[in-house]
C-alpha cells in the first residue's frame, strides 16, 4: 500500500515534469504573496528559505530534465491532455533543458546575493523573482509561439517591477524607457505571430515546422515579413545591433542581484532566435528558408564590435559589464548567424559561460564598489578596497573569461566559434572581429582592474563602507566564477551536449513526429481553397 | 455612390489599421510620458484589430460550431482576448509608472530633464 503510493507519487512526477519549471516558481510565487511582506523582520526570512527551496527543487527538476534530454528523449507535455496543434503544449529537448538548467544555475547564487539585504530594499522581491523565473522557464519550455508571447509578457511584466527595485530617480527614468520599448516591441511581436498565423494557419512550432514549407508564392512574402518583424522583436530583448541602445543603461542601473538576473533575459531573445529563425525559418523551409541569414552575422558582428567599444568608453563599473553583455550577445548571435551545427553548438556553449561570467560580474563589480568609498561605482581612482587579494583574483579570473584567455573556458567557447566559422564565406570578418572583441575586452578589463586595485588613493584608505563583504555576498560571487571555470574542466561532456543539441535542433522529422505523432494531424483552415473569404456576394 | 460600393471592407480595415498605427507610432516617439502612453495604448488597439482580421473577415458565418455552410475562424478571437488583457494591464502599469516618474523628477519628460530651451 505504501509502496504504490509512492510508485503513484513517481510516476505522476514523472508525467508532469516538464510543466514543473514553470508551475513551482508560479505557485511559490502565489504562496509568497499570501503570505505577504508585513511586517518585514518576521516575514522576510521566511519568504528567503521558501525561495531558497523553490529555485534549488528548481534546479534539481532542470537537472534531471537535462538528464533525460541527454539520453535524446524529447519530452512533450501536453497541457489538460488536448491532442496538439489544438491545445497547448511544452516540449523538452537538449536546448530547452540546457536553458532551463542555465537559468536555475544563475538564480540559485543570485537568490543567495539577494537574501544578503537587497530583498529588504523594496516590497515583493522575492514573489517577482519567482515570476520572473516562471516567465523565463516558459519561454524556454512552450511548443507554441503564442505562449511564447505570453511567457515573455510574464518575465517582462515581472522585470518592470524588478528593474524598479530599490527606486530611486535614475531607476524611474530608465524605467520608463524600457517599459515602453518592450510594449513596442510586444505590439510587434504580436504583429509578426499574427502574420504568421494568417498565411500558415498554425501556431504550434511543430505544426509550423511542417506548414512553414509548402507555402509558396505571394504568401512566402507576408511569411518572410513575419519572420524579419520577429527579428526585430527577439532582437530588441536579445539587444541585437540598433536595438541595443536601451540596454547598457537599464542593467547599469539595475541592483545588482536584478541585473545578473537580467543576464538571463537577454539570452530569451537568443533562444527564440535559434528556435525561429534557426529551425522554423532554417534551411529547409521552403521559399522562406534563412530569411535572416543575411542580416544576423553582420548585424551580430557589427554588435560585438560597438558593444566593445562602449566598454571601452564606460565611466561606470555597472555599464562596463553591461556592454560586455551585449558584446557577448554579438558572438553567440554571429555563430547562430552561421547557420550550421558545429556553429550552433559553439553558441549554445558560450552562451552558457557567457552568461554565468556576465552575472558573476554584475554581482562582484558590486562588492568591489561598496569597498571603494566615496568613488564607488565609479572607473577613478578612489580608497583602496579592504580584501584586494580575494577581489583581485575573482576579477582576474572572470575578466580573463570574459576576455577568453585559455585555459579558461571563454577561450574555448571562442575556439569553438572560430572553428566552425573556417571554410564559411564570412570567416575572415567572424575571425576579425572575435579576436579584437577579445583583446578589447581585456584591455578594458585590465584598464578597470588596475584603476580598482592599483591606481588608489590610499589618504582615503578605511572610507569604504565595511571592512570586507559578507560570507554569504562572497559565496554567491564566487560560486557563479566557479561554475563558469567548471565549465571548462567539462568541456568535454558540455560539448558533446551542445554538438547533440544542435543536431537535435536540425531534425524536424523528429520534432514533428514527437509532438503530433507519426501519422501527423490534419488541422483545418476555414479559409483557404475551396473556400476564399470573397466577401462581395457575402455582404448583406 | 459607386466608388463606395466598390470599396471592400478589407480595404477600409487595413486602412483603418494602417491609420491608428501610424497615429500611435507618432504619439510614441514624442517626448512627454502622456503621449508616449496614448501612442503604445493606439497601437495596442491597432494590433488587436489586426490579429482579429487575420482570422479573415467574414460575414454570415458561424462562429464555431453551427448548421451553416461557413465557419469563421476562433482562434483569432481568443488569442486577441489575450492579447487585450496582457495590453490592459501593462498599459495600466505604464501610466502608474509615468505618474511615479514624474513625481521623482519633477518633469514629465521621458529624459527624466527638461530639454535645453
Amino acid at each position: 500500500m505504501n509502496m504504490s503510493f509512492a510508485d503513484m507519487m513517481m510516476r505522476l512526477f514523472n508525467d508532469h515534469l516538464a510543466v514543473l519549471p514553470v508551475l513551482l516558481p508560479g505557485l511559490t510565487a502565489v504562496l509568497m504573496l499570501l503570505i505577504g511582506d508585513r511586517p518585514a523582520e518576521q516575514c522576510l526570512p521566511r519568504l528567503r528559505r521558501i525561495a531558497l527551496i523553490s529555485v534549488g527543487l528548481g534546479l534539481l527538476f532542470a537537472l534531471k530534465l537535462a538528464m533525460e534530454a541527454d539520453d535524446g528523449v524529447l519530452r512533450v507535455y501536453r497541457v489538460g491532455d488536448w491532442p496538439a496543434p489544438f491545445g497547448i503544449v511544452l516540449v523538452v529537448d537538449r536546448l530547452s533543458a540546457l536553458m532551463l538548467l542555465l537559468t536555475q544555475a544563475v538564480a540559485l547564487p543570485v537568490l543567495v546575493y539577494a537574501s544578503g539585504g537587497w530583498d529588504s530594499h523594496g516590497r515583493h522581491f522575492h514573489a517577482l523573482f519567482q515570476f520572473q523565473l516562471m516567465g523565463l522557464n516558459g519561454a524556454f519550455v512552450t511548443g507554441d509561439l503564442f505562449n511564447l508571447f505570453v511567457f515573455f509578457e510574464v518575465l517582462l511584466i515581472a522585470s518592470y517591477v524588478l528593474l524598479l527595485h530599490g527606486q530611486g530617480k535614475e531607476r524611474f527614468r530608465v524605467g520608463l524607457q524600457y517599459v515602453a520599448i518592450n510594449l513596442a516591441a510586444s505590439a510587434l511581436f504580436l504583429i509578426g505571430v499574427a502574420l504568421i498565423y494568417a498565411t500558415v494557419g498554425t501556431l504550434n512550432m511543430a505544426d509550423l515546422a511542417q506548414r512553414v514549407p509548402q507555402v509558396q508564392g505571394d504568401e512566402a512574402l507576408l511569411l518572410k515579413a513575419a519572420a524579419l518583424i520577429l527579428l526585430v522583436v527577439f532582437g530588441v530583448k536579445a539587444a541585437l545591433l540598433p536595438l541595443y541602445l536601451w540596454l547598457p543603461a537599464t542593467y547599469a542601473a539595475a541592483s545588482a542581484p536584478v541585473a545578473a538576473l537580467f543576464a538571463v533575459m537577454t539570452k530569451v531573445g537568443v533562444y527564440s532566435i535559434l528556435r525561429v529563425h534557426g529551425v522554423i525559418f532554417g534551411h529547409d523551409a521552403g521559399a522562406a528558408a534563412l530569411t535572416v541569414q543575411p542580416w544576423l552575422l553582420p548585424l551580430a558582428l557589427g554588435t560585438s564590435a560597438l558593444a566593445v567599444l562602449g566598454a571601452l568608453a564606460a565611466h561606470t563599473l555597472p555599464r562596463l559589464v553591461a556592454y560586455l553583455t551585449v558584446a557577448s550577445v554579438g558572438t553567440i548571435l554571429a555563430a547562430l548567424g552561421l547557420f550550421t551545427a558545429p556553429a550552433w553548438s559553439a553558441a549554445l556553449y558560450y552562451m552558457a559561460h557567457s552568461t554565468l561570467v556576465i552575472a558573476a560580474l554584475f554581482l562582484l563589480v558590486e562588492l568591489v564598489a561598496a569597498q571603494r568609498g566615496d568613488a564607488g561605482e565609479r572607473l577613478e581612482p578612489g580608497a583602496p578596497v579592504a580584501q584586494p587579494a580575494l577581489l583581485g583574483l575573482l576579477m582576474l579570473l572572470a575578466a580573463a573569461s570574459a576576455a577568453g584567455l585559455p585555459p579558461l573556458p571563454g577561450f574555448i567557447g571562442k575556439l569553438m566559434v572560430l572553428q566552425a566559422s573556417s571554410g564559411h564565406e564570412a570567416q575572415a570578418w567572424v575571425w576579425t572581429v572575435v579576436l579584437a572583441v577579445g583583446f578589447l575586452t581585456l584591455i578594458g578589463l585590465a584598464r578597470a582592474g588596475s584603476v580598482l586595485f592599483w591606481s588608489v588613493r590610499p589618504e582615503l584608505a578605511g572610507s569604504g563602507t565595511s571592512a570586507g563583504a559578507s560570507p554569504r555576498l562572497l559565496l554567491a560571487t564566487v560560486s557563479l566564477i566557479v561554475a563558469g571555470v567548471f565549465m571548462s574542466a567539462m568541456a568535454g561532456p558540455l560539448k558533446r551536449y551542445t554538438d547533440a543539441a544542435a543536431e537535435q535542433l536540425g531534425d524536424r522529422r523528429a520534432y514533428v513526429e514527437a509532438v503530433l505523432g507519426s501519422e501527423g494531424v490534419q488541422t483545418t483552415r476555414p479559409y483557404v481553397f475551396p473556400r476564399t473569404p470573397a466577401t462581395e456576394g457575402a455582404h448583406p | 455612390m459607386s466608388i463606395l460600393s466598390s470599396i471592400s471592407v478589407e480595404f477600409l480595415v487595413a486602412t483603418g489599421i494602417g491609420w491608428v498605427t501610424a497615429c500611435g507610432v507618432f504619439l510614441m516617439l514624442r517626448g512627454r510620458s502622456f503621449p508616449v502612453v496614448l501612442g503604445l495604448t493606439l497601437l495596442g488597439y491597432a494590433v488587436n484589430i489586426f490579429i482579429f482580421v487575420m482570422g479573415r473577415l467574414w460575414s454570415g458565418a458561424q462562429p464555431i460550431l453551427g448548421q451553416g455552410e461557413v465557419q469563421a475562424d476562433p482562434l483569432p478571437q481568443a488569442l486577441v482576448l489575450t492579447a487585450i488583457v496582457i495590453g490592459f494591464a501593462t498599459t495600466g502599469f505604464v501610466i502608474e509608472l509615468a505618474l511615479r516618474s514624474r513625481a521623482e523628477s519633477g518633469t514629465d519628460h521621458v529624459d527624466g530633464k527638461e530639454p535645453d530651451a
